[in-house]
């Protein structure tokens, strides 16, 4: 069976769709985060060096790992624009950033309350934490600029190549604690290398992740119906869309 | 060609040529972004001699001295290769223990001596139960005795 792919690029397909699918995501990401948050607090043992400091991982590392993987998501779909011309790929673009941006606040406000007792400081200008930084930053400035050019296309385009251009900053992210010496520790859990972290600390971790995920796709599509028929009002679609709700 | 396809190209050709400006001013830029200096950079003099930098390594075991002022401590700092001998003064961070990484702040004086004006604990990255960690040790404890020490 193929699927025709260019058929849900449509905004007048994709917004009922998007509609059935965001409740099932909303539902899945509180059933994970409460079996997740449940493992964290309550199954998963002290740490032996850090005590119970080290729980803030259970929201720190989602929150970290969501910031880099939404902000490529969004170059890829913003790129897509770029190059296919296609509306909902740039309406994707500009769904995800202010939820990559919230996961990039929180992994940098967590990660400030773990460095004080753990390191002894809120802030170091390690190369972590710094790239993490303009991460933010990055997001803050693509959503600024989308939303500072009034002519949507073009907004779309200027967006497209601030993303593409700010993607070279997340491999720098995850790989500075390795290609420099850092405050920050280096990664857990990663491909190349067994977990170090004992098994019902890394599934509490990986659960919240996940949930994480089901919150981002959720509030990216409930965020992406909104700007579909605020770009599509005059189209037939929107107004029966509109119609309906009125 | 289709202008999609031509589009790709200047799309995917302009991030490969980020990619690699990025790579090169990365690599010009190696020394300057790392955050501390190892005790053999400081034994070579790589570190800068005149003003503050950050010194990182391991604290040696059985190093870790109280003045009796209750607030100044000094101990040595090891890559396993070198050692610096760090004098502070100040409340230690709570991961603070021998045989585990540290990063301190301060400046070289004359005689070799660094010192520190702030010292944080740097913990690694696994992460384990406490009986865990005691079975860790325990049998770290039972291969020293076994073997002979070098």
């Amino acid at each position: 069976m193929t699927i025709n792919w260019f058929k849900y690029s449509s905004p007048a397909t994709f917004y009922p769709l998007a509609g059935k699918m965001i409740p099932l995501f909303y539902a899945l990401a509180a059933i994970l985060t409460v079996i997740g948050l449940y493992i964290s607090f309550f199954v998963a043992p002290t740490d032996a060096t850090q005590g119970e400091a080290y729980r803030i991982i259970f929201i720190h590392v989602p929150a970290a790992w969501m910031s880099m993987f939404i902000y490529l998501v969004m170059a890829m779909w913003a790129g897509l624009g770029l190059v296919m011309n296609t509306r909902l790929s740039s309406i994707m673009a500009q769904a995800l950033a202010p939820t990559g941006a919230m996961f990039t606040f929180v992994a940098l406000i967590t990660g400030a309350f773990w460095g004080k007792p753990t390191w002894g400081t809120w802030w170091e200008w390690d190369a972590r934490m710094t790239s993490e930084l303009i991460l933010l930053f990055l997001y803050i400035g693509y959503m600024s600029l989308t939303a500072a050019i009034d002519d949507v296309r073009r907004a779309d385009k200027a967006g497209a190549i601030l993303a593409l251009v700010g993607a070279v900053n997340v491999p720098i992210i995850y790989f500075s604690v390795k290609w420099w010496n850092t405050l920050h520790q280096g990664a857990s859990v990663s491909i190349t290398h067994a977990p170090s972290m004992a098994k019902t600390m890394l599934l509490g971790m990986l659960i919240m992740a996940l949930a994480a995920w089901m919150y981002s796709i959720a509030v990216a599509l409930s965020r992406a119906r909104l700007l579909m028929l605020e770009r599509e009002k005059s189209t037939a679609w929107a107004q029966e869309v509109l119609e309906q709700k009125s | 060609m289709k202008p999609r396809h031509k589009k790709l190209l200047w799309v995917l050709g302009g991030l490969s040529l980020l990619g690699v400006a990025t790579g090169l001013v990365l690599n010009a830029l190696k020394s300057n972004l790392n955050y501390f200096y190892s005790p053999t950079q400081v034994s070579n003099h790589e570190a800068p001699s005149n003003r503050s930098f950050r010194l990182g390594g391991l604290v040696v075991d059985g190093s870790l001295k109280r003045q009796t002022d209750g607030l100044t401590v000094e101990f040595v700092v090891t890559d396993t290769a070198n050692n610096i001998p760090v004098r502070y003064k100040g409340i230690l961070p709570d991961l603070f223990k021998e045989g585990k990484s540290v990063v301190a702040q301060g400046k070289l004086d004359a005689d070799g001596r660094f010192n520190a004006d702030q010292v944080l604990a740097k913990h690694d990255e696994n992460y384990m139960p406490p009986e865990a960690a005691q079975a860790l040790e325990d049998a770290k404890k039972l291969n020293a005795g076994k073997a002979p020490k070098p």
